[in-house]
């Protein structure tokens, strides 16, 4: 009686965890300083990308720009890029409270980012939509914010 | 049976000893213990503490916001009731002083009763978006749409504007220069696009072109003569805050005196576990957006129809009565337009003397905090993470929502 009891324990503490895990791999938080660096590469490996913001730290809850540094992947300027921009917050299935745009164009590879806000501190996700020289990819920034 | 008697006085034992540890809590080392913070969570204390409210934000859409005089006419404006259909409504009967610049009521009543509760006017200036549905974008803006609102003033903007060459020329001339010359032919009393009604809008189509805008003109000057006033109404320091500076400067016995035990563990609670600071942010409690918390109200849509309204608004801040740059703009340039989002959204109150004038949410659904908090609980809300506390833990949380209450001194 007690092993069958056991086994049935078992049963669904296996089932509540593989649930658990299941919740955690849709929303999977990156932890390496790697994943939160501010330059990276895009996705399959075309332009690599930096941002600076300002200010310096990214703020919560303000209004803020970002200029975003756009290369190929043998470090030469992608001056004539189309850029869209979306943030979103995976823990939490919403994205910024803001439409940030790319609304000038440096000519250097630069591009400035207006319309920047983070609604609250936390986990955030920027993806930057990157088409020059008839490629396609994009760079995702993880962000933490406190 | 001695088994039971040995086995009910180790119980008593325990329950003694347990108590007496209880009222041993008050050494020193306890107090530190109670009053400890990780730094991290000194961090978020500090963000939250009025001694992080910055300084009045300049507002460039109303040049005359810091002007003294606009000010002082603002004030006479908010208490005059001879701007309403029934001359019994002015500013001041929903946002009553004394009642923290709201009221008592579920849903706001001026000339009729409204859909939605009065807002709280309480640091307002540091907002970005106005009203529950964010359809302004300033807080002149937002000062005039209760006028033309046939449940609140019921009155038009041309009624204002000859009341204001009547009864107030002098002080209107003196900040904003020459009134307009209009009468009652050229400028009938009735006329108005804004207030839904064809009769008025008919009235306002047939003026000139130049009087309408000259009326518009007084029309957003009366708001930014509000507002002069309004942008001073700011929360003044509460139990909270005089906790955290003590906990700031290391003080447990300041910080003990400050708020009591439970308002403590509601803080924990807050700012940890029940993650109300995923919107009731900074000295304010507020992100200034906008949310779903499981209200389910079809018949409000929330902010989703306030997107279009405020980028409609020939009184937004990249209209013509704006003193704004379009560069100094940033929140209408770049306002979320994807509607869907905002199905049943209503902005983030702030929570700064939030026990003292209930009733609670868009609608006053709630007489009480309790029932504010019970509610989140049982929310389905992707937005409310509260589904996992005690009701233990929602009436510590409680407690330290009566600690964000300070006195309030009007301008």
């Amino acid at each position: 009686m007690l092993k069958r009891f056991g086994v049935i324990l078992f049963a669904v503490f296996f089932i509540v965890s593989m649930a658990g895990q299941g919740a955690a791999s849709a929303q999977e938080k990156p932890t390496s300083d790697a994943d939160y660096a501010k330059t990276r590469v895009s996705k399959t490996g075309t332009f690599k990308a930096a941002y600076t913001s300002d200010p310096e730290t990214v703020p919560v809850n303000m209004l803020h720009t970002w200029k975003l540094k756009v290369e190929t992947a043998d470090g030469m300027p992608v001056k004539d890029a189309e850029i869209t921009v979306e943030g979103t917050m995976p823990a939490h299935g919403h994205g910024m409270p803001t439409q940030p745009k790319v609304t000038k164009n440096y000519g250097d590879g630069t591009y400035l980012v207006e319309g920047m806000k983070f609604s609250m501190p936390g986990w955030w996700v920027m993806t930057f939509s990157i088409k020059a020289e008839g490629k396609t990819d994009s760079v995702t920034f993880n962000l933490q914010l406190k | 049976m001695p088994r039971v008697i040995s086995l009910t006085f180790a119980f008593l034992f325990f329950l003694i000893a347990g108590l007496g540890s209880v009222s041993m809590a008050d050494g020193d080392n306890d107090l530190q213990q109670i009053h400890q913070w990780s730094e991290e969570d000194k961090k978020v204390l500090r963000s939250l503490s009025l001694s992080s409210l910055p300084p009045l934000p300049s507002d460039p859409s109303n040049a005359y916001a810091n002007n003294p005089k606009a000010l002082a006419l603002g004030k006479k404006l908010f208490f005059d009731k001879r701007f309403s259909a029934n001359g019994k409504v002015s500013c001041a009967t929903c946002h009553i002083p004394d009642y923290f610049f709201t009221d008592n009521l579920a849903l706001a009543k001026g000339m009729a009763t409204t859909t939605r509760r009065t807002m709280p006017l309480i640091g307002a200036a540091y907002q970005a978006w106005f009203f529950w549905d964010g359809r302004k974008d300033s807080l002149w803006s937002q000062a005039i749409g209760p006028i033309e609102s046939a449940a609140e003033h019921g009155v038009t903007r041309s009624f204002c504007a000859h009341l204001i060459i009547d009864k107030y020329k002098s002080e209107y001339e003196d900040i904003f220069g020459s009134l307009p010359k209009i009468n009652h032919r050229s400028c009938p009393p009735k006329a108005s696009p804004g207030t839904g009604s064809p009769a008025a809008l008919k009235l306002w189509n047939a003026m000139k072109s130049g009087d309408r805008d000259a009326v518009n003109r007084v029309y957003a000057n009366i708001g930014k003569a509000f507002a002069a006033y309004v942008r001073r109404i700011v929360p003044s320091p509460a139990p909270f805050d005089r906790y955290v500076d003590a906990v700031l400067r290391n003080d447990p016995a300041a910080a003990d005196k400050a708020v009591g035990r439970d308002a403590v563990e509601g803080l924990r609670l807050f700012i940890g576990k029940a993650k109300c600071t995923n919107c009731h942010i900074g000295p304010l409690f507020t992100n200034s957006g906008f949310h779903n918390v499981g209200l389910n109200n079809p018949k409000d849509k929330g902010r989703e129809e306030g997107i279009d309204k405020v980028l409609s608004d020939e009184f937004n801040c990249l209209g013509k009565y704006s003193d704004a740059k379009p560069e100094e703009c940033g929140e209408l340039r770049f306002i979320d337009r994807n509607k869907s989002k905002y199905t049943g959204s209503f902005k983030t109150p702030t929570l700064r003397n939030v026990a003292d004038r209930p009733p609670y949410m868009n609608a006053g659904q709630f007489k009480s905090l309790e029932e504010v908090l019970f509610f989140y609980k049982k929310s389905s809300s992707r937005e409310v993470e509260h589904q996992e506390l005690t009701t233990d833990e929602l009436l510590k949380i409680v407690a330290f929502l009566k600690t964000l209450s300070g006195p309030l001194t009007p301008p």
